[in-house]
């Protein structure tokens, strides 16, 4: 049997009634997530991808179609605490230490001191932050703070990442570090990430499959399967595999784009 | 000056010295001529038969205007002799001393603020939570302040006579009804400033409501709190003297102000106000003293 699937999309749609007439954000998106996947969304700025991760962790409601959750909806899985959330912006609360910071969820799931204590500990040293305990948020660098919340969202040992640009506003360096890290947390723990990015080297290093989306109304135009071993490096992507695939991406988001420009 | 005195943050008297201590003397000092001045034609009526009779001249019309034993604007220097007189010369305990008065007008104040903060912050947070509160309450919260407070004090004081209540109780009801208002305003955008990225995290926890408010809506709201306070606290000093007026109350700074002029004590009502300014002007930096403390530990930049 293949691995379960954990998020399974069916012809979903999404619709948002604005003032200005409605948005036609998601339409017809079919995905199907595996036990231990990584999956990138790329597309262009405004193609659905956040808004698609937002279905998935039940802050947004789909207008049409079908989506399990580790086999619930959205909703249950959100109330038996299924997955963590990476926002694109760190969202740290500014009156809490990096470690309260990060013991947020624990204190809300009602982790005791001691297993709270551990935890912080283990989840700070996963990102380099060890030593940043009693700092405020606005001590940290952007990219510092943006490992905080990725600390966070791990704490409670979800199985299942969502993570929506976690890098985006992160300069190239910091970037391809916290990749390989990511990389090694995701080969090390066997959790399943769903990975939104707008960077075709981050989405094929990253994944095992690879869900290029295109604009208005935000679809599936391709998915990308890649084959790198566990253990890859950011070396890789100087190989011709990693090209090809890369190359893969582009063609499909410029067919997405066709429509204009 | 000042800006550049608060950019830089020097020492206390580093800023009182360097920054803002020449405007504000050159303030104080216009205050005082303008003050001393204006004595001489506001007194007239008392003090021209007075100079008439001691034969005129400048000499006479300055001593005799800035002297007068019950003046219609009393001089500073009088001002301050009275404010001496009552502070330093009565143990603070004795009805002639104006620190006892002080201290009845603030005992009803603070205890008025409490209340009013706690009604204050209750209404919030219920505004908050229920969404048909907010049609329903803000229409009467709102007309509540509209309702000249001079007004409805008297019925205020008299109907809790009628059932026991005197004093204390009656007089902080009124400041409490004054104070809750900015409190209730500024709690309610405070409970609803987190942005919805930060709310959304607690979906994602499935955090309660209680979670929500204690852990992201009210430490989001201090801030917002102590602009309140700030405001409450003058206004809940306001209320305690207002609620003095009305029954002809025996202590108190609105009493000592009653009491001036039914007598003509114009000494007596300057000296009361000069003390009710700088318990307000003392509260309220109180309170920003307080808000300074907290916002260090949670962490604001300094
Ligand atoms: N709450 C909302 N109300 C109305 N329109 C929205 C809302 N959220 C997103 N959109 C629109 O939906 C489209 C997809 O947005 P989003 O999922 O954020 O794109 P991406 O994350 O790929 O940049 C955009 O056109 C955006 O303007
Ligand atoms: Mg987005």
């Amino acid at each position: 049997m293949a691995a379960a699937s954990v998020i399974e999309a069916r012809e979903l749609s999404l619709t948002f009634e604005t003032a200005d007439g409605p948005v036609y954000a998601l339409s017809k998106v079919n995905l199907t997530v595996h036990d231990g996947d990584f999956v990138s969304f790329i597309g262009p700025s405004g193609c659905g991808k956040t808004t698609l991760l937002r279905v998935i962790a039940d802050l947004e409601q789909a207008s049409e179609g079908a989506i399990t959750v580790n086999g619930m909806t959205p909703e249950e899985a959100r109330r038996q605490r299924a997955y963590g959330y990476v926002f694109q912006a760190p969202a740290l609360y500014p009156w809490r230490t990096i470690e309260r910071n990060v013991a947020l969820p624990l204190e809300i799931m009602g982790f005791g001191a001691t297993e709270r204590a551990e935890r912080i500990a283990r989840n700070l040293d996963l990102v380099n932050l060890r030593g940043f305990e009693k700092k405020f948020p606005w001590q940290l660098s952007g990219g510092m703070q943006q490992r905080v919340s990725i600390a966070r969202a791990l704490a409670f040992d979800p199985k299942l990442m969502l993570m929506d640009e976690p890098f985006g506003a992160l300069d190239e360096i910091v970037r391809d570090k916290l990749n390989q890290q990511l990389l090694e947390l995701w080969a090390r723990t066997r959790k399943t990430v769903v990975f939104v990015t707008h960077s075709i080297p981050e989405a094929v290093f990253l994944s095992n499959r690879i869900v290029v989306m295109s604009p208005r109304p935000g679809r599936i135009i391709d998915v990308i399967e890649t084959n790198f071993p566990k253990d890859r490096t950011l070396d890789i992507r100087e190989t011709p595999e990693f090209l090809k695939v890369a190359h893969r991406v582009r063609e499909g988001l410029r067919q997405g784009h066709s429509y204009e420009d | 000056m000042i800006l550049a005195a608060t950019v830089t943050r020097p020492s206390f008297t580093g800023a009182l010295f360097a920054g803002s201590a020449l405007p504000v003397a050159i303030i104080v000092l216009i205050v005082l001529v303008v003050w001393y001045v204006a004595a001489i034609p506001m007194n007239a009526v008392l003090s021209q038969p007075l100079i008439d009779q001691a034969g005129g001249g400048l000499a006479n019309t300055l001593s005799i205007s800035w002297s007068l034993p019950r003046p219609v604007l009393p001089a500073p220097h009088q001002v301050m002799a009275e404010l001496w007189n009552t502070v330093f010369t009565v143990a603070p305990w004795r009805p002639r001393s104006l620190l006892y008065h002080c201290w009845v007008t603030l005992s009803s104040t603070l205890l008025g603020f409490m209340l009013g903060t706690i009604l204050g912050v209750a209404l919030a947070i219920a505004i908050v939570h229920v969404k048909a509160l907010n049609r329903s309450l803000m229409p009467w919260i709102i007309a509540s302040q509209t309702i000249p407070i001079l007004a409805i004090a008297p019925m205020i004081i008299v109907v809790l006579g009628s059932i026991g209540l005197t004093g204390l109780v009656p007089k902080s009801l009124i400041s409490m009804y004054l104070c809750f208002f900015p409190v209730t305003i500024g709690m309610v955008k405070g409970l609803t400033s987190p942005d919805p990225m930060q709310l959304d995290l607690m979906r994602t926890y499935n955090a309660d409501a209680s979670q929500v408010l204690w852990k992201l809506r009210w430490p989001a709201s201090v801030p917002f709190l102590f602009t309140s306070l700030k405001v409450a606290i003058a206004i809940a000093l306001v209320g305690a003297i207002v609620g003095e007026l009305p029954t002809g109350a025996q202590a108190g700074i609105g009493a000592r102000l009653l009491n001036g002029s039914y007598y003509g004590q114009t000494q007596q009502i300057w000296a009361a106000l000069v003390a009710a300014a700088v318990m307000s002007s003392g509260l309220v930096w109180l309170v920003g003293f307080i808000e300074r403390q907290v916002a260090r530990a949670m962490g604001a930049k300094p």
